[in-house]
């Protein structure tokens, strides 16, 4: 076998079905031997679409995602995708092609130190030497990606590890003495959470993506209604329990609901689940976060607890496990003077939007109702991901997919790509916006390509509207370079890539036009035209406490 | 304030890249560091010398520990350590200076291990703060090179 071929088995023995990539000169051994195998390449139009889609992929399969690409720029070119799944702990497999080994290190055609260039946004590397590690270096690889805080693994490939032939491969043996997984939480501090939330008057669980990574739902669900917990979640943490569920307070921080936003700095105990007191979410302020609580932080990565704040019942282990384990000792309660104050926030503070114009929150709203419960939706970056994270009505975990810690802009597309392709059966809408979108829309392209029914509905303001928002709010107006004045006719675009095209510019097209892109067969691009005076509200100015929210 | 960390790790190219990167990218500032294989030869022992409250070395240590490399971390403050430092000093000397010099390194228990006609080259080891006051005793005569090792530390045997 050539070393290509040990590599295409040792993926194929790791379940892989498919690769998101872009081939390149050091790839041409790997891509000769791609002919012969099961294994499906998903052909994208630049390196960074390959990535996102390989991120999306996982996240909406709830398995490990694949991407490729060539050496020097190939790889460089996957840099952005490979940070936004570290920031957000998502399992990827990153391959990526490098100069033969006798080449390393003489600045030769398209050499970059990709090991190098990753090593602060990958969970681990390795830069293959000798083609018969590649089984245990792979089995390893998708082992980290998936396991504990789950992250990007990359493998850099060079030429001549690909191409050397009669490769006699060692057996996948993995060799991780000191890498530690932790499962279950320590006993005694379960038990005195258990106590904390009987003794709490005014307790909030602060749900994040840990809990959706993993797969610890049902047990939040069966948890925060046996002992009638408000819930709050983490833009990551949209999905933990269904929208409209009676416990849900909506989001948390920045643009999060007044509710939530009260409730966590009211309540004299935080259960935080899967969280990282994200800046977003307490403004930086640490300690002004939550001051009046008892803080629990249930995490898998022990490095997280304390970082931000001070934790009174620190529980290292597996978010679903130490739910279930939290679950058997708890008590069937209620508070209902905690739960009075809270609906009480609730009535006197709800998201709101005018109804009598083309607003894009009664457009994401609207998506909701029409793609209904099993629909995943992705998000570009910017105000439309957060009116999406206000509005849209996510009913399970896994079906909203965004770019959460990066925030990257140009991810909607392609991570629509990867959840279209890792669910096939599902309606995928993207609500992505002007500038997002141009950011990767040569991979319209990949979407005619492989046929994915792709749903866009694009939120056309002619500016980069959360940019603006801000110059408005605390540049007095002083507006800056976010007129995207030369932006093209989409429609046109969308018809040159072959996709179906509906402009929607008044309130009474929306359901039409959203019922006639549900009900195509194939992708379809709605162009909604709104105002660029929309702002995201509430808001938390940058560097206030969290319940000095404007437009309440 | 300064602790020193004990940290084994994986004998592998790169390794200390990744330790150094993740000091960098972190802001933890390191006061020295010094590498070497242990009696493992798949093992490598760093010992690091960070300035920082407890709060940052808990970070430091929790972060460390989340490198695959890194087998296990200790801070040995506040143990009962022995904790070494060698240090290659070239000091500028005269036929008056000469013997005083030569009187100086014997206090501190030196060795004398190159000589010129205007200089000499002493070989010191000892704590940080011993060869801290032998710098500034024999500063004063002209201190020409100084070369001095990361710090290395052991637990006593009693531990």
């Amino acid at each position: 076998m050539t070393g290509a071929e040990v590599l295409l088995k040792a993926l194929e023995d790791e379940g892989v079905e498919l690769i998101f990539g872009y081939p390149g000169g050091v790839l041409l051994a790997l891509y000769d031997a791609l002919l012969d195998s099961k294994i499906r390449h998903i052909g994208v139009r630049h390196e960074q679409g390959a990535v996102h889609a390989a991120d999306a992929y996982a996240r909406a399969g709830n398995r490990v995602g694949v991407c490729l690409g060539t050496s020097g720029p190939g790889a460089t070119n996957l840099v952005t995708g490979i940070a936004n799944a570290y920031m957000d702990s998502v399992p990827i497999v990153v391959l990526t092609g490098q100069v033969s080994t006798g080449l390393l290190g003489s600045d030769s055609f398209q050499e970059a130190d990709i090991t190098g260039i990753t090593m602060p946004i990958t969970k681990h590397s390795y830069l293959v030497r000798d083609p018969r590690e590649l089984p245990r270096i792979v089995k390893e690889a998708f082992y980290i990606a998936a396991s504990g805080r789950p992250g990007p693994v990359l493998i850099d490939l060079p030429k001549d590890v690909l191409a050397a032939r009669d490769v006699v491969a060692a057996p996948a043996v993995p060799k991780l003495k000191s890498y530690k997984v932790f499962g279950k939480g320590n006993a005694g501090q379960i038990e005195e959470t258990a106590k904390a939330i009987a003794q709490s008057q005014r307790p909030v669980l602060y749900a994040g993506g840990g809990v959706i990574n993993s797969g610890a739902q049902t047990a939040l669900k069966e948890l925060v209604e046996a002992t009638s917990l408000p819930v709050v979640t983490t833009l990551m943490g949209i999905g933990s329990l269904p929208a409209g569920h009676p416990n849900l307070l909506g989001m948390v921080g920045m643009h999060g609901t007044v509710t939530a936003n009260y409730a966590v700095d009211d309540c004299d105990l935080l259960i935080a689940v899967g969280v990282r007191f994200d800046d977003r979410v307490t403004s930086g302020l640490g300690h002004k976060f939550a001051t009046k609580a008892k803080i629990v932080h249930i995490d898998v990565d022990p490095a997280e607890i304390g970082k931000v704040v001070r934790t009174h019942i620190p529980l290292v282990g597996d978010a679903k496990l130490v739910l279930e384990d939290l679950m058997s000792l708890v008590q069937k309660q209620d508070k209902p003077e905690w739960w009075n104050q809270l609906r009480q926030w609730q009535k006197d503070y709800p998201l709101r939007y005018d109804t009598d114009r083309l607003t894009p929150q009664m457009v994401i709203e609207k998506i909701g109702k029409i793609a209904g419960e099993d629909a995943i939706l992705c998000t570009d970056v910017g105000q439309h991901q957060m009116w999406a994270a206000q509005f849209y009505p996510v009913a399970r975990p896994r079906h909203f997919i965004t770019s959460g810690g990066l925030g990257t802009m140009g991810f909607g597309l392609p991570a629509s790509v990867g959840a279209q392709i890792a669910q096939p059966d599902k309606t995928v809408f993207l609500v992505t916006g002007d500038g997002s979108l141009q950011m990767t829309i040569q991979e319209l392209a990949t979407i005619i390509q492989h046929k994915l029914p792709i749903k866009i509905a694009l939120m056309n303001n002619g500016v980069l509207g959360m940019v603006r928002q801000w110059q408005k709010m605390f540049y007095d107006e002083r507006f800056s370079q976010i007129q995207l004045h030369a932006n093209p006719d989409f429609i046109k675009v969308a018809e040159a890539y072959g996709l179906k095209g509906i402009r929607v510019t008044d309130v009474s097209q929306v359901e039409g036009a959203l019922t006639e892109a549900r009900d195509y067969r194939g992708p379809v691009l709605v162009e909604f035209m709104i105002s660029p005076d929309e702002d995201v509200l509430p808001m938390v100015p940058p560097g206030k406490e969290i319940t000095e929210m404007l437009g309440r | 304030m300064l602790h020193t960390l004990a940290v084994l790790v994986e004998n592998h190219p790169g390794v200390l890249t990744r330790v150094a990167g993740l000091f960098a990218r972190r802001a933890y500032n390191i006061e020295s560091l010094s590498v070497c294989q242990t009696e493992d030869p798949g093992i490598s022992r760093m010992t690091i010398v960070v300035d920082g409250d407890d709060q940052v070395i808990e970070q430091v240590s929790k972060q460390l520990h989340k490198l695959v490399v890194v087998h296990k971390v200790t801070d040995l403050t506040g143990e009962a350590i022995v904790d070494r430092e060698l240090a290659l000093i070239r000091v500028k000397v005269n036929n008056e200076t000469r013997l005083e010099v030569l009187q100086t390194v014997d206090v501190f228990r030196g060795r004398v291990v190159d000589m010129g006609r205007t200089n000499i080259t002493v070989e010191l080891t000892g704590d940080g703060e011993k060869i801290d006051a032998f710098v500034r005793t024999v500063r004063p005569y002209g201190l020409m090179e100084l070369v001095r090792t990361g710090k290395i530390a052991i637990t006593r045997s009693d531990n």
